[in-house]
């Protein structure tokens, strides 16, 4: 590489930077706060764009590589690098947490621990899109993961859910639906998964027997297919629970509902994609044979997650509880394009972790303007809002509109491909499932709209407005990217596909 | 030769720049007028374009990569211009033109702000209508064909704060994505197979036989239902009629003359491939002629001057496609050219009306041909047209169906549509005797229109007038299915005899109606209630997909989440058991030392050796 510049470390450690800075020079001074965070996000962000403009599609493979040893007895290294995967994924999150800071501009309560939780929860998501050393990768992955606890159970929400079934007591002994119980649920369940990736890391290095934790040096071995089938077995659990696979998804719906905008904004519409990135990166591409004899599986999984997922999402009555099953629903789309273990299909998955994540986090940042506005999350209360704030109202329908896979959105691109790739794969049936998920989706997003948006002006609301200032740098913004990138997807998939046909070309396909 | 393909992309550009224009330029769109103005320059600009392309009459296809793959494009998109899509340029661009004109006074009570989004709304459509009759793959025309059905979708709603326009925009889009459904699965099924999207290239596959027959029959079946949907055919038929919800101008270009019509576009478009699966030949033409019937049968019973013409309109469809079915594709196309001016002059007529009485209800007006006789007289023309009155063009359109039909030996088919056209006959001239004959009912002093509405209900009567007199005087020019001798002095008798029964009926008052709907009882009673078919869905969505959706919501909050719940209070309450054996006092810890103590020795002493 001629890039002498380290510039994935420096998109990677901006952001902490600007959490130290923020911690140790911005006391009682919010702008500062703010200002601070938005220079430093706002410097990845420009870097991530010279990175994705600057990276080699002829060469592809893994560029703008860093390495030095931190751990040499072990074999463990700060090794960077990305290819047109991970990039895009590092795209996605450099416009998702600038959303996220120009959404969080009205937090009030102690915004400068927020600010700077945030920003080193990005650093850690990054970190697992470029890191190349699986010891490292893990590091960034549990730094990406922790933060979360303490944002969701300090600024969250609390919800209520009534105990009913035969399990009510051990709802009321749990206090399902307070805040803290959110944050205690989503952080246990997700390192619950990370100690299934511990084990799946180790496996990897006993059974390499190699004194190295370097994902290019465990690409390079070829594991025994037992071992191939039990720790290929073991990452689709451990970064599948991040991915919110069914039935290990529950915790997301609790935890994005609770959560503050932009922390949903970027579990949601980031982290998310860190478990379905881990599955397709760490699984597919170091135990190739591990996935394909466990393809019907993760397929399948993936299937029932899109209508279920969609079937709940149109049982709720509260606006953020629907966003969040629509993840559920979407993330099951993700799981299949990768499961079909076709071209068409995975470059389908990627993007689609690209346009979902864009997507969701346009929706948390809309949902989190209307709760502003009116200190309510009850849809049926709600009505005839397009009048009062139609910015809101369009934003909210393009969103939708790419949900529910509308063309010139990027959720139809990411939609086609998957179905494509299902009917390539051996489970056409997949195709089914995944085209009834979408319309399903047509069904509970319209009615989401309709019912807000749309109709007489409701009676329980007044003096509403709509968005202001700098609410609409991140609304505008997510818009246009969704509508972009769902007219040019080339400029996404060109790249991807120089990811992902390598990868293909190393599974033991019949 | 480079004009071969800017032509069409200019006609193309024009409306998506105004949208684009009116979409991000906010204080352009909260003009109003002036957001109308550039929407119609925009689209006057492209109805230039659309005549060059269509005089010139060239063949064209260009492609450029959209999503790309390893081996090559896995999508492309592009513009295919040949007689078919010429023809609709100029279809499309002339009414979106008209209609556009026309709203500019329709509407000119709207707040500015509500009139820009109209526009804007407007020029959206008109670029992916031409969108989706210049695709050369399938993939691009299913892009197209969903953006129209965004802007029905959006126009229906235009007035979104009426519950009713809320409904039956979202029901619109409900049902004809159903249909949509079918579609993608069919072209994804097709490209399975094929490994293109192509038309040019499937087209040429069919001729030479290499397109598997396995699974195509189903392929092609699924793909109709697209055109299902759009087309509002039986079974999903039922959102057209409550889409009158939208503005009347849109319902007159959306409804009737441009968007509804892709079905049959796209069954004429893929003609080559749907002829290889002659059974979903057979199915397309039996479901066209029973929605033709059904539809005709629900017009003579409603009472909603939009709602006869919207009906109408799905029973015209069902006439094309009963056409396109049994391979008489171009006799189809034909009458939805002629249909899409008069029925936009019917609907633009009526809104006319509508503007100057207040109301919709026919029987609320009446005599109105003595206070808006230029309105009549237009109404008139298209009204004649539409019941198959020469020489007016949709008779000759509608004889050429019909010959198509007979030709085929489909008896029972031609024997429903010519049951059909009489019926449309009479609902139409029923129409006409209850709104400009008889008594006056409305209140007020209604009057013609003013000349921005005036202008294009003329132009259209013109053209319905002047393409008749063209078929009178130069012949059919169908040579693929001459007509039998018959069949002319037939089809009038049909259309007069419909045109005397609702005269003697409303006019006249010789027959009661009350008397024939007794007579008739059984089918009175099933048309009023539309069949019963709004009902069941509305039965199926709230007991089937919410019903169903509220069980899921309930495991997955009070079962899935519930086991995982009773693990953590099994965990918590675990902790709390465990918490007694910290006691505090020295000696109980002492016995736990010694119990230690006990079992290291005596694992020492049995296993360890």
């Amino acid at each position: 590489m001629t890039y002498t510049l380290p510039i994935l470390s420096l998109i990677t450690w901006m952001p902490f930077i600007g959490a130290l800075l923020v911690m140790f020079t911005a006391r009682h001074r919010p702008l500062a706060v703010r200002l601070i965070s938005l220079a430093t996000t706002g410097v990845s962000t420009v870097l991530s764009v010279v990175a994705y403009v600057a990276y080699d599609s002829e060469a592809a493979g893994f560029q703008f590589y860093e390495k030095f040893a931190l751990v040499p007895p072990l074999g463990i290294n700060y090794e960077l690098g990305v290819d047109g995967m991970s990039l895009l994924m590092v795209l996605l999150t450099s416009i998702i947490i600038t959303a996220g800071v120009f959404a969080s501009w009205t937090v009030q309560v102690r915004s400068q621990e927020f600010y700077a939780l945030l920003l080193a929860l990005v650093t850690g998501v990054y970190g697992v899109f470029c890191s190349l050393d699986l010891f490292v990768l893990f590091l960034f992955y549990e730094l990406a993961v922790l933060p979360m606890y303490l944002l969701i159970g300090i600024w969250g929400s609390t919800g209520e859910v009534r105990p009913r079934g035969i399990f009510a007591w051990a709802f009321r002994e749990t206090g399902v639906g307070t805040k803290e119980y959110a944050a205690m649920k989503l952080t246990l369940y997700l390192l619950f998964g990370s100690a299934f990736i511990l084990v799946g890391i180790f496996a990897l290095w006993v059974e390499a027997g190699q004194s190295s934790f370097s994902f290019l040096a465990f690409e390079a071995t070829s594991f025994e297919p037992g071992v191939q089938r039990w720790v290929f077995f073991v990452f689709y659990v451990g970064f599948g629970i991040l991915a919110g696979i069914w039935p290990l998804h529950t915790w997301s719906p609790d935890g994005h509902a609770s959560a503050p905008t932009a922390v949903s904004m970027l579990h949601a519409g980031v982290l998310m994609k860190l478990g379905a990135y881990g599955v397709v990166r760490v699984g597919m591409g170091l135990l190739p044979e591990g996935a394909v004899d466990l393809a019907w599986l993760v397929g399948t999984i993936a299937c029932i997650n899109v209508v279920y997922g969609a079937l709940s999402a149109m049982a709720q009555t509260d606006l953020k509880y629907v966003i969040a099953y629509s993840s559920v629903s979407h993330m099951g789309l993700v799981m299949l394009g990768a499961a079909t273990l076709t071209e068409a299909g995975l470059n389908g998955s990627v993007f689609q972790m690209f346009a979902h994540g864009v997507m969701t986090g346009l929706f948390f940042a809309l949902v989190g303007l209307v709760y502003e506005k009116t200190h309510s999350r009850d849809i049926p209360k709600m009505g005839g809002f397009g009048r009062v704030m139609p910015g809101i109202a369009t934003a909210f329908t393009i969103g939708g509109l790419s949900s529910l896979g509308l063309p010139a959105t990027s959720g139809f691109v990411a939609e086609i491909l998957t179905f494509m790739g299902a009917w390539r794969s051996d489970h056409r049936w997949w195709l089914i499932p995944a085209v009834v998920g979408t319309f399903l989706t047509a069904i509970y997003v319209l009615r989401v709209v309709k019912q807000i948006f749309w109709g007489p002006p409701s009676p329980h609301f007044h003096h509403l407005e709509d968005a202001r200032g700098p609410e609409w740098v991140a609304v505008v913004a997510l818009t246009i990217i969704i509508v972009f990138f769902g007219m040019v997807p080339g400029i996404a998939i060109g790249l991807v596909d120089t990811a992902t046909v390598p990868l293909l070309a190393r599974l033991p396909l019949p | 030769m480079r004009i071969l393909v800017w032509l069409p992309l200019l006609v193309l550009g024009l409306p998506f720049a105004s949208f684009l224009l009116l979409a991000v330029v906010p204080p352009l769109r909260r003009t109003g007028r002036g957001a109308g103005v550039i929407s119609i320059l925009a689209i006057a600009g492209a109805f230039l374009g659309a005549l060059g392309v269509w005089t010139q009459g060239f063949r064209t296809e260009s492609r450029w990569e959209w999503i790309p793959a390893d081996g090559g494009p896995m999508a492309t998109v592009g513009i295919l211009v040949d007689p078919l899509s010429a023809a609709m340029l100029a279809l499309i661009t002339l009414v979106s033109l008209l209609v556009q004109v026309y709203s500019l006074d329709y509407l000119h009570d709207e707040p500015a702000r509500g009139l820009g989004r109209y526009y804007a709304y407007h020029s959206l459509f008109a670029f992916s209508m031409l969108g989706l009759v210049l695709s050369p793959t399938f993939l691009q025309m299913f892009i197209f064909w969903e953006l129209v059905g965004l802007c029905s979708y959006l126009l229906i709603g235009y007035w979104y704060d009426r519950p009713a326009a809320a409904r039956a925009a979202v029901k619109a889009f409900w049902v004809t994505k159903l249909g949509d459904v079918g579609f993608v699965v069919g072209i994804v099924m097709l490209w399975g197979t094929t490994g293109t999207f192509d038309f040019t290239t499937l087209f040429a596959m069919a001729r030479e036989n290499q397109i598997p027959a396995e699974g195509l029959t189903l392929t092609l079946f699924l793909i109709y239902l697209g055109a299902v949907g759009k087309s509002a055919q039986f079974p999903l038929h039922v959102w057209l009629p409550d889409a009158m919800e939208g503005p009347t101008p849109v319902s007159a270009l959306i409804h009737a003359a441009t968007m509804v019509t892709a079905g049959v576009f796209l069954v004429t478009r893929a003609q080559p491939l749907f002829l290889l699966a002659p059974d979903v030949m057979g199915i397309i033409a039996a479901v066209g002629a029973f929605t033709a019937l059904l539809a005709a049968s629900m017009a003579c019973v409603e009472t909603d001057i939009k709602r006869v013409l919207a009906y109408s309109t799905v029973s015209q469809l069902g006439y094309m496609m009963t056409a396109a079915g049994l391979a008489a594709a171009a006799a189809g196309f034909f009458h939805l050219l002629t249909h899409g001016v008069f029925k936009a002059l019917l609907f633009l007529g009526a809104g006319a009306v509508i503007h100057a009485v207040g109301t919709n209800d026919m029987f609320r007006m009446g005599g109105l041909g003595r206070a808006m006789p230029q309105t009549a007289i237009v109404f008139i023309v298209g009204t004649l047209a539409l019941a198959g009155v020469p020489p007016l063009a949709g008779f000759f359109s509608k004889e050429a169906i019909l010959a198509g039909v007979w030709q085929h030996g489909a008896t029972t088919l031609f024997v429903i549509l010519a049951l059909t056209a009489f019926l449309t006959a009479f609902y139409m001239f029923r129409a006409v005797f209850l709104v400009f004959f008889g008594r006056a009912h409305a209140a007020g002093h209604p009057h013609d229109a003013p000349w921005l509405m005036r202008g294009p209900l003329w132009i259209l009567a013109i053209l319905t007038v002047a393409i008749g007199l063209r078929y009178a005087i130069g012949g059919h020019g169908d040579d693929a299915h001459p007509a039998p001798g018959w069949l002319a002095p037939f089809s009038v008798v049909l259309a007069l005899s419909g045109i005397a029964l609702a005269w003697a009926m409303y006019q006249r008052g010789a027959i009661e109606p009350a008397a024939l709907s007794r007579a008739l009882r059984p089918i009175d009673f099933m048309a009023r209630r539309r069949y019963g078919l709004d009902a069941l869905y509305g039965g199926l969505y709230q007991a089937f997909i919410l019903g169903f959706s509220g069980l899921i919501g309930w495991i997955d909050r009070y079962f899935v989440d519930g086991i995982l719940n009773v693990l953590s209070a099994w965990t918590l309450r675990g902790g709390d058991g465990l918490r007694r054996i910290q006691t505090g006092r020295a000696q109980d810890y002492l016995y736990g030392v010694a119990f230690g103590v006990l079992l290291v020795v005596v694992w020492f002493h049995w296993w360890a050796q």
